[in-house]
């Protein structure tokens, strides 16, 4: 599986890429693998206020329901609402299609404190579900 | 995992087709290769092969198995005919149900299909209680393999491939294939809701015989596709199936769980006294089918809601691919479990509007 380099992640499997003041993010294609098919995916208001790690909304399958969780502060400009009638989009392109939110970032350097594609490879390879 | 997990002989070959693997009642087992949605839909309109060798496959023999078997089976398998398959449970004598088996009358034998998570509890079961009489029993589940080829499809597939007409083999027949000093067995069932067959082949033939089915990763069967546990459990929830750990367990009888038919009040077995008892008294619990606004899942355990009070309790629930709606089995009380009852289900930390239904919820050439 190929984890994009230009992003940073969490270790609850979220994605965090930034373009100016604005991060999007979603769930990592081994997430979206885990989980199996998507059924539904809750998501924010626009203009939600989010704390760091604060749920942001759920993501269902066939087999499991997972909370998503943001890793920086900010609040919610914009979401995936293509989402509500294709979850399945996250099956298959989790890293493009796939996004979930968009996060206006409170803080300069909001992805300064997670880890990179590569620490994030060593993760799931030595925690494995 | 803390114990090591069983393999199947077909391993390899789910490996080979990208199949996801997990933990399954102590096995290791394909979960999805293409995708549930998508096996459950190629079920549905072809054929889908899935391995299923990890449910235990045990033989008795002896001159007492009819009797034994009868005594600890709630159907009644008197004069049972050779080359049938009987659906039955096994009950504590309370009624419990402590599995759900497939028993088959061979000309020498009999066999028994259990589920993998309740082996060794059915296998101690047996032991208990063959004591005293000529009951020999062997576990095959290891020494063989169980494919389940499953689809509209299956059957002029399977007489392109192998030159024979399976069509007069009827539902819950089988037919023994001798192939030198190993046999082919194979049983018209299944757990999907399609026709097909359940085949059990010996284990080191499993991964020759079945690539000519599949092909392989690089040059697939154009209609034959492997399917996995997530596709087999959303296609037995739309034909109601009741699946062990769900619809069925030792908290529930038989009866209860809607499988009645299954059932011979009017014979001797564990479990009967307590069924003839409860059914005298009426049932205060009915297993029904949920049809859920939205498109939300409701799980296993979910609360099932009247206006304030809580009537029941979701057994399994999935997002039907055939009908796009989300659907559910339940336990409610007897009262509230007439067909268009209307309901509230626990979905996340929200609660969804549902009704009952009919089941099954999906009846193959027909839609309801």
């Amino acid at each position: 599986m190929t984890v994009p380099t230009d992003r940073r992640y969490a270790e609850t499997h979220e994605w965090f890429l930034i373009d100016g003041d604005v991060v999007t993010m979603g769930i990592t294609q081994y997430a979206a693998d885990e989980l199996t098919d998507i059924t539904y995916v809750e998501l924010p208001e626009v203009g939600t206020r989010l704390g760091m790690g604060d749920t942001i909304g759920e993501v269902e399958s066939v087999k499991a329901t997972s909370e998503v969780f943001s890793a920086i502060a900010g609040s919610i400009v914009e979401v995936n609402a293509a989402l509500i009638d294709h979850p399945e989009m996250i099956n298959d392109d989790a890293f493009e299609d796939g996004w979930i939110v968009k996060i206006k970032a409170d803080s300069k350097d909001p992805l300064s404190s997670l880890i990179t594609a590569a620490e994030y490879e060593s993760h799931i390879a030595n925690n494995p579900s | 995992m803390s114990k090591e997990l069983l393999q199947t002989p077909l391993y390899d070959l789910h490996v080979e087709f990208g199949a996801r693997m997990v933990e399954f009642a102590g096995w290791e087992m394909p979960v999805q290769f293409a995708g549930i949605t998508k096996e459950h839909n190629h079920t549905r309109t072809a054929c889908s092969v899935f391995d299923v060798s990890h449910m235990g496959r045990l033989r008795l023999t002896g001159d007492d198995c009819e009797a034994f078997l009868n005594r600890i089976c709630t159907r009644n398998l008197t004069d049972a005919e050779v080359g049938r398959s009987y659906y039955s449970h096994v009950c504590r004598a309370d009624g419990g149900i402590l599995d759900d088996v497939i028993v088959s009358r061979f000309e020498e034998s009999w066999g028994i299909v259990c589920n993998a998570s309740n082996r060794e509890k059915i296998t101690s079961w047996i032991d208990e209680h063959r004591k005293g009489r000529d009951v020999e029993l062997v576990d095959e589940t290891r020494s063989t393999a169980m494919i389940a080829c499953q689809g509209p499809k299956t059957l002029e597939l399977a007489q392109e491939l192998t030159g024979s007409d399976m069509s007069s083999l009827k539902r819950y027949r089988f037919s023994v294939r001798e192939v030198g000093p190993m046999s082919i067995v194979t049983y018209r069932c299944g757990y999907t809701g399609e026709d097909g067959f359940e085949v059990v082949i010996p284990a080191g033939l499993a991964p020759v015989l079945v690539p000519r089915l599949l092909g392989s990763k690089d040059q697939p069967h154009a209609v034959i596709k492997p399917a996995g546990l997530g596709a087999r459990d959303t296609l037995r929830i739309e034909a109601a199936m009741p699946l062990y750990g769900h619809e069925l367990s030792e908290e529930v009888d038989s009866l209860t769980a809607g499988q009645s038919w299954c059932v011979d009040l009017n014979k001797d077995f564990i479990g009967a006294d307590a069924m003839r008892k409860l059914n005298d008294g009426g049932l205060s619990r009915r297993l029904v089918g949920l049809e859920l606004d939205g498109r939300r899942i409701a799980r296993q355990h979910a609360g099932v809601y009247r206006a304030s009070r809580t009537v029941g309790k979701v057994s399994s629930g999935t997002l039907s691919p055939t009908l796009g709606t989300s659907i559910a089995m339940a336990f409610v009380n007897a009262d509230d479990a007439a067909e268009g009852t209307t309901m509230e289900v626990e979905v996340g930390s929200k609660r969804t509007a549902a009704k009952v239904v009919g089941l099954p919820f999906y009846k193959r050439g027909a839609s309801r």
